[in-house]
């Protein structure tokens, strides 16, 4: 039992960060702290895929003379193309939430919701008239 | 207020170049070291960024139009997709540079990845460029 | 030097080269910017013809990316399932950019047009390429370069609803495929292999598990999402119904398609087909699901009054087909869904454009809007019904070939219950789109009723899908040849 804690601590710390950010992209109101979440779960993922590479006494991938193994280096190129994938999504949803901003005025979700439902009522208002 | 802003634009006005070389570096090194292409090019930007911040918007826009980034965006694709069609060309699969006519194996196989980490820097460098201009645009649209 | 050789790659770097080529040459000239996108579509469709052709003579293909063996190296691999839904999805693209020239310069601003056709061609690599890849973690990557083209493509128009769907809809895409990224790293932690055919050989021993175990509980949960099978398909409805019509008959018609390709491939290519049964009964879950989206779609279509809102919540249930074939686990149900990939292609694209059209003329997306139209503009709603008719099932239409396909593979599978499932949504189906039709040629309009058709080029395209619903539907054994041979390799010969 105290092996499956302490011998595994990495496995636990990302997945803490991991339920933390995903906590965060769905309960938080606020358009932002949605995104900082994407960030924090998104991150959790790709700490996790370089802590799985690692190999017992292994120095990093990279070409060394005193070097006796290395580690394995495919995560660490799988997880370049995940932050780049990363970083685009958080492009396109600042981009987003930049134009919404700028039309509805509020970041807040709840907000958002009630200027469209005002406005609908005040559409089939008018339609019924 | 002009004095901070006198410190801080000194010491900017030092260190991007340095910074730039830096990019050039990372971007130049992918393959033995920590970096590559889409590192450089980030690295690239940030010197830009940091230029725009420190200077004012408007300066910032002046160096680096819209028009330039929309020209610089695509060749760094073209790079990319050239010396995979170039490998075709020769023979190959694609990207297989072993058949490109430069020489030993070794030789065509780390100049083809250095041609293509260049082309991968140039995009993403223009490509965060336009991120930071149009995100921080004040006037609406 | 073979160039047909070369079309696997070709499929996915012409249009990845183009979809930036677009900006530069937009500067020069906005107009340019669709006759390039045309070119590229009608190329693509040209080599994904030919590959299936091959595939069709010669056996599987299988490209090699910069030479390097499996597994070492990316794979391509197109086989009858893979061949099958790129010429579906390449011919869909191909008819809704003739489609998308006078649609888009009515709903996008002319300053943004050549932007839109740019991510438009990025949209379009990213389908091609989530269907071609043989290499499990370049999956991920096509379907995040389709989803982030998606985002801007739904938030591209005019409309400010669009901007909270479509960030609803990335919110909801990116933990999605955040789970399918996690469990490409479990698989890839258990058997050290990145490669579609490499696992399947490796896997089987280590079905016992829970690595392998997780790794397909995640995969299926993001999967369901981008497919948007009930009860993941919250985002659905929104993001179809404020985007601008090409695009919601561009992602109606392909997005969910390609997501059930994946789904497909993930179930019965990496893991066997012993898996889905005996070791988690994954198949009778999903079985449950479906006949519930299938029925839950319908219903729900009945209750909306904006045109597209029904049609996105029809999609639901459509979408539930395809699944209950698949989750039956025997040839003809297998052929019955893998055909329905086509054929709600077909229809749902078909009735999406013409949806367009009235939104092109009128500018109304009510159904209270289509009132007396058949007089104003015939020929498209002359392809509403004939869609419509396909839709509930009517014979010598696509939809009744594979409904029967589903309904005789539900009977081998000694599950007769599912045949009242799909009469029943049948007869839903026909409720929501009798009231249209009913709306359509016999009730009076509001104008005087002059003709007012759409356009030629709007009407070209939705014209000939609809011809094609009908097209394959009493020619049918043209492409439920190539289902056959599909489902006979997913099922390795149940």
């Amino acid at each position: 039992m105290i092996e499956l804690i302490i011998g595994k601590y990495n496995f636990w710390i990302y997945i803490t960060l991991m339920m933390i950010g995903f906590y965060a992209m769905i309960v938080k109101g606020n358009l932002i702290k949605k995104i900082v979440g994407m960030n924090i779960f998104q991150t959790a993922v790709i700490l996790f895929y370089i802590s799985m590479g690692k190999v017992k006494d292994g120095t990093a991938p990279i070409i060394w003379e005193k070097a006796v193994v290395y580690d394995n280096p495919i995560p660490h190129v799988l997880m370049l193309t995940a932050i780049v994938v990363s970083v685009g999504t958080t492009a396109v949803a600042l981009a987003l939430v930049t134009r919404i901003y700028k039309e509805y005025g509020t970041m807040e979700e709840d907000a958002i919701l009630d200027i469209e439902r005002r406005q609908a009522e005040e559409l089939r208002k008018k339609g019924s008239e | 207020m002009m004095k901070e802003h006198i410190i801080i634009g000194f010491i900017s006005r030092l260190l991007i170049p340095f910074i730039q070389l830096y990019a050039l570096y990372v971007i130049a090194h992918g393959d033995l070291g920590p970096g590559g292409g889409f590192q450089g090019g980030v690295i690239f930007a940030a010197s830009i960024v940091l230029y725009a911040i420190v200077f004012g918007m408007d300066e910032g826009r002046k160096r680096f139009s819209q028009k330039l980034s929309d020209i610089l965006s695509p060749i760094g694709v073209f790079i990319y997709g050239g010396i995979g069609l170039l490998c075709i060309l020769a023979g190959g699969a694609y990207l297989q540079y072993g058949k490109l006519p430069l020489g030993s194996l070794k030789l065509a196989s780390h100049l083809g990845i250095y041609g293509i980490e260049i082309g991968v820097g140039i995009t993403v460098a223009a490509v965060m460029m336009t991120i930071f201009f149009e995100t921080a645009r004040r006037k609406n649209d | 030097m073979d160039i047909a050789a070369h079309f696997p790659v070709l499929v996915i770097v012409i249009p990845l080269i183009t979809a930036l080529i677009i900006p530069l040459a937009g500067r020069i000239n906005r107009s340019y910017a669709w006759y390039i996108a045309l070119a590229v579509t009608f190329l693509c469709f040209l080599m994904s013809a030919s590959l299936l052709n091959t595939v069709i003579n010669t056996g599987r293909i299988s490209y090699r990316l910069g030479g390097w063996e499996p597994p070492w190296g990316i794979e391509y691999v197109i086989d009858y399932l893979n061949g099958f839904v790129l010429v579906v999805v390449s011919f869909i693209a191909f008819i809704i950019t003739i489609y998308s020239k006078k649609s888009a310069e009515q709903e996008i601003e002319n300053s943004r047009i050549h932007i839109f056709y740019s991510i438009y061609v990025l949209f379009f690599t990213g389908l091609m390429g989530v269907t071609i890849t043989g290499d499990i973690f370049n999956i991920y990557v096509f379907i995040e370069i389709m989803s982030l083209a998606s985002y801007a493509l739904i938030a591209v128009g005019k409309k400010r609803n669009a901007l909270v769907a479509s960030y609803n809809y990335l919110i909801l895409g990116t933990i999605a495929a955040t789970f399918i990224l996690l469990g490409i790293g479990y698989l890839y932690m258990i058997t050290g292999s990145l490669n579609i055919g490499d696992l399947r050989e490796r896997l089987p021993q280590l079905y016992h598990s829970k690595v392998v175990l997780t790794a397909f509980a995640l995969f299926t949960v993001g999967l369901s999402l981008k497919l948007a099978l009930f009860p993941l398909h919250a985002w659905l409805p929104n993001a179809y119904s404020h985007a601008p019509s090409v695009v919601s008959a561009l992602m109606a018609a392909t997005a969910t398609k390609v997501g059930a390709y994946a789904m497909l491939r993930i179930m019965f290519t990496v893991f066997k087909v012993e898996f889905d049964i005996q070791v988690v009964p994954v198949t009778k879950i999903l079985l449950v699901l479906a006949c519930i989206a299938i029925i839950a779609g319908s219903v729900l279509a009945i209750a909306q009054t904006n045109m597209k809102r029904m049609l996105a919540y029809s999609s639901v249930g459509q979408i539930g087909y395809i699944v209950l074939g698949a989750m039956l686990v025997n040839q003809t149900a297998m052929t019955g869904s893998i055909l329905h990939i086509l054929n709600h292609a077909l229809m749902k694209g078909a009735l999406f454009l013409v949806v367009g059209c009235v939104i092109y003329k009128t500018g109304i997306e009510d159904i209270s809007g289509l009132k007396g139209m058949g007089k104003k503009m015939p020929y498209s709603m002359a392809a509403f019904t004939i869609a419509g008719l396909s839709m509930i099932g009517t014979p010598l239409t696509v939809g009744f070939v594979s409904k029967w396909y589903l309904a005789i593979g539900a009977l081998k599978a000694d599950m007769w219950y599912i045949i009242p499932v799909i009469l029943l949504s049948s007869l839903l189906t026909a409720v929501y789109f009798w009231r249209i039709i009913e709306m359509i040629y016999f009730y009076k309009g509001s104008d005087k009723e002059a003709y007012n058709d759409a356009p030629a080029g709007m009407l070209m395209p939705t014209l000939i899908l609809a011809g094609l619903c009908v097209f394959f539907g009493i020619a049918a054994f043209i492409p439920v040849s190539i289902a056959k041979k599909a489902a006979e390799m997913l099922l390795g010969g149940i």
